[in-house]
């Protein structure tokens, strides 16, 4: 897994490449904590992700939570179609907010 | 050929976290050997991800010299993936899948695996491991 953290407009952008599973999730994890303790709002790009596990879902929602702890904004940005499908799976879709787009994320 | 129908692939491996992208290959890639639609061979993908997950994190506690078994069938239009540890038997009466949380404020991070696997599998199942050791999780996806 690979990721790059841009800014743009006030935003802090997580962009994930790969995989994130049981061996990266642990990364992610801490790659978005740290991104949410740092910035009051956070995009999660995950247009590149090709697969996503339960573990790396319980690291989006542990990013929600704490972005939401410090009132901050935390959305996901272009989730691709295989981690779509597992929020859809796991009904997490109505819970984040989804953007498909980076100018919709920024308005 | 066995109840199972024709096995397909028969994998042993360590259960280490950075092998489950192998499996995860293997498994795609069976599923649309049969005819599977990349929707369906993505959920497949998904579901025995989860399963070996479990036994990673929870049958074997992380413990990297664990040995996971996977034997993958096809019988009638149906996939049939065994899943098979060596670790202590679990009370598999007490592996529920747990209802997702759409409440942010009741929103717990884990505990997805289990309801991904029930939500994709049309059956799950604990067998009696033949060896009488472990584990052994059978997933059942009818393909048509």
């Amino acid at each position: 897994m690979k990721h790059t953290i841009t800014q743009e407009n006030g935003a802090t952008i997580v962009a994930f490449e790969g995989d994130i599973d049981l061996e990266s999730s642990p990364k992610s994890r801490e790659i978005l904590l740290k991104a949410v303790d740092d910035a009051g709002h956070v995009l999660v790009d995950l247009s590149e992700v090709s697969y996503i596990d339960s573990s790396g879902v319980a690291t989006l929602v542990e990013s929600l939570q704490a972005a939401r702890s410090k009132s901050g904004r935390f959305a996901l940005l272009k989730p691709s179609d295989p981690v779509r499908r597992v929020l859809e799976l796991a009904r997490l879709d109505q819970v984040f907010t989804l953007h498909t787009s980076l100018d919709a994320a920024l308005a | 050929m066995s109840d199972d129908g024709e096995q397909l692939v028969l994998l042993q491996l360590p259960a280490c976290a950075d092998r489950l992208r192998l499996v995860r290959s293997a498994v795609r890639e069976v599923a649309e050997m049969c005819g599977c639609s990349e929707a369906t061979a993505q959920d497949i993908q998904v579901a025995v991800g989860e399963a070996c997950q479990n036994i990673i994190r929870h049958a074997y506690n992380g413990d990297d010299k664990g040995i996971l078994e996977i034997g993958i069938s096809r019988r009638e239009g149906v996939l049939i993936f065994k899943l098979q540890d060596y670790a202590r038997s679990v009370d598999t009466a007490a592996i529920k899948p747990r209802q997702p949380e759409q409440n942010q404020e009741r929103l717990k991070p884990g505990g997805l695996g289990v309801y991904l696997i029930h939500e994709i599998m049309d059956e799950v199942d604990y067998l009696t491991p033949p060896s009488g050791k472990g584990n052994l999780l059978r997933l059942l996806k009818r393909i048509g």
